[in-house]
């Protein structure tokens, strides 16, 4: 409670954007952001659903829905209202209370990682000074709840889905949160909205490295297509969520979106100056960036085909944990030795050293002891 | 195909994925848009030419699955045959198109059309006056070459210029 108060006192500090006659009582403050937190995150799924169908038919030379409403802006209002009347079934043999809370667990927890994201200046709904690891902790949530429908639909397809799941979530959650700690010792705050006005310069030209380990971890850890290996329908019918039905599925759809908007949304607080910009008002480039970054998580998966679980386990192991440790090392040397150096050269030397490692790991790793060649 | 490190093929695959988002989607958006049909189409229905008929039945005979029904009289006047009842159930036809080629005197062609979905199983049968040709049925150049040189050159894909029409 005192860690919320006194975030909760300096989100009000800031008040650039909120404004100067803002009641800032704390219910009051609460009840508004929930509701626009809420109206935010579902509009941008559904945002997101139509934009990724699209954009995804669009790069493989498809049209897409565009049947329903204008330019089929209504598909996924449309496909809402299907599966809200869509039979609920449970397994027979299932764990009935497992299998009904498993939704549930792996949804609320996404919405909660947005009680952080600043939407512009001081407005947030807790500006917590240990916001970034306050997204960690409660995004690994989600985990527990996607193993709670495998195990609870008693169904070998979906077990193993779960399980591939935790594995890839355990093993790129090292990473991910090695190359947070390089954003967090530039900004020397783990308070998002502190790591946002410390963005003089976008994070992402300090930190390339950092933010393309961030970039894949995140993929990873939300199963985007290189990494959807939990419901890779080629394999395990459709993972963990063969036997959910009608709005149980519905709610995991949502968690997969709303895991990409999170994803996004933290990418462009970390890496991209969240929503500082010019000309444009901050709440806009907010939007804008989160879609860019959305934009290209779409584009990878409509590109790069899907891995093995061994190569997913060793490309997280062997390149992505040692790039990171690496990359946390030469952050804390220039933050240490150049803290007064020109940041052009900073930029420079360190689009140079990950182009170095790069290539170097590219020459020493390889998944499958070498069976890849095609 | 070669493999490629150090990222490199991972770039190229993502550059030819963005080339294709400024392409033409080639979906073709069905009741609205049609492809072109070949000239040389089997297309679902027969078109048939009364005055060139005599009456022979090659073309039942032919059938392989017996979907055509025709029945004869003598005219004793014009001293030939005259086709009482020229029946094709489209329900059993597969348009093989073998009673076309069968077919001695030519009196007998594929059509275009292949939208032939009934709500009842009696409309799928085609009898004498609907067998017959007319402009929206035209008989199409399958194993007929003499029609089928007078048909226009074609492209079989999407004739963008006159959905647009």
């Amino acid at each position: 409670m005192t860690v919320f108060d006194s975030g909760f006192g300096s989100s009000i500090g800031y008040g650039q954007t909120l404004p100067p006659d803002w009641p800032g009582g704390f219910w009051f403050h609460w009840g508004v952001f929930v509701v626009i937190i809420l109206v935010f995150v579902l509009a941008m799924v559904m945002g997101f659903i139509y934009l990724e169908r699209r954009g995804i038919g669009r790069f493989q030379v498809r049209l897409g829905p565009n049947r329903v409403g204008p330019f089929g802006v209504l598909q996924p209002v449309a496909d809402a209202l299907k599966v809200l009347i869509k039979e609920d079934i449970t397994p027979a043999k299932g764990d009935k209370l497992v299998h009904w809370l498993a939704p549930v667990v792996a949804f609320v927890p996404v919405v909660m990682i947005f009680a952080v994201v600043p939407f512009q200046g001081g407005a947030l709904l807790a500006d917590l000074n240990i916001g970034i690891l306050y997204v960690v902790a409660i995004s690994s949530v989600t985990t527990v709840g996607i193993f709670m429908a495998g195990w609870g639909s008693n169904n070998k397809y979906s077990l193993l889905g779960a399980m591939r799941q935790v594995a890839s979530v355990v093993s790129y959650e090292i990473p991910v949160v090695l190359s947070i700690i390089g954003v967090v010792l530039l900004a020397g705050s783990l308070s998002l909205s502190q790591i946002v006005l410390a963005q003089d310069i976008p994070f992402i030209l300090l930190q390339p490295l950092g933010f393309l380990l961030f970039f894949i971890g995140g993929c990873a850890e939300i199963n985007r297509t290189p990494f959807d290996l939990m419901e890779a329908d080629s394999e395990i019918v459709a993972g963990f969520h063969t036997e959910y039905s009608g709005m149980k599925f519905a709610l995991f759809y949502l968690v997969e979106y709303a895991e990409a908007l999170a994803i996004s949304a933290i990418i462009t607080t970390l890496f991209l100056g969240g929503w500082r910009g010019p000309v444009l008002p901050p709440f806009l480039w907010f939007l804008i960036k989160v879609l860019a970054v959305f934009f290209l998580i779409f584009w990878v998966r409509s590109t790069i085909p899907r891995i093995r679980v061994d190569q997913l386990m060793a490309f997280a192991w062997k390149c992505l944990l040692p790039l990171a440790l690496i990359n946390l090392l030469i952050t804390g040397i220039e933050v240490l030795v150049l803290p007064e150096a020109l940041p052009w050269t900073i930029i420079f030397l360190n689009l140079a050293i990950m182009a170095v490692l790069i290539a170097l790991w590219s020459k020493l790793f390889r998944l499958g002891g070498g069976r890849v060649e095609v | 195909m070669r493999f490629e490190r150090y990222g490199i093929g991972i770039a190229k695959g993502m550059a030819l994925t963005l080339k294709h988002l400024f392409r033409r989607p080639i979906t073709t958006q069905y009741p609205e848009e049609r492809l072109v049909t070949s000239r040389r189409i089997r297309g679902n229905e027969l078109v048939w030419d009364r005055e060139k008929c005599t009456g022979c039945a090659t073309c039942a005979k032919s059938c392989p699955q017996g979907t055509i029904q025709i029945a004869t009289s003598v005219s004793a006047e014009e001293n030939k045959y005259v086709v009482e009842k020229f029946e094709v159930d489209t329900g059993y036809c597969i348009f093989c198109g073998l009673c076309v080629e069968a077919c001695p005197y030519e009196a007998l062609f594929m059509g275009y059309a292949y939208e032939r979905a009934k709500y009842r199983r009696g409309e799928l049968v085609l009898t004498k006056e609907e067998l017959l040709a007319s402009d929206e049925r035209k008989p199409s150049g399958y194993a007929r070459p003499k029609i089928e040189v007078t048909l226009p050159r074609q492209t079989l894909l999407l004739d963008r210029d006159k959905v647009r029409k």
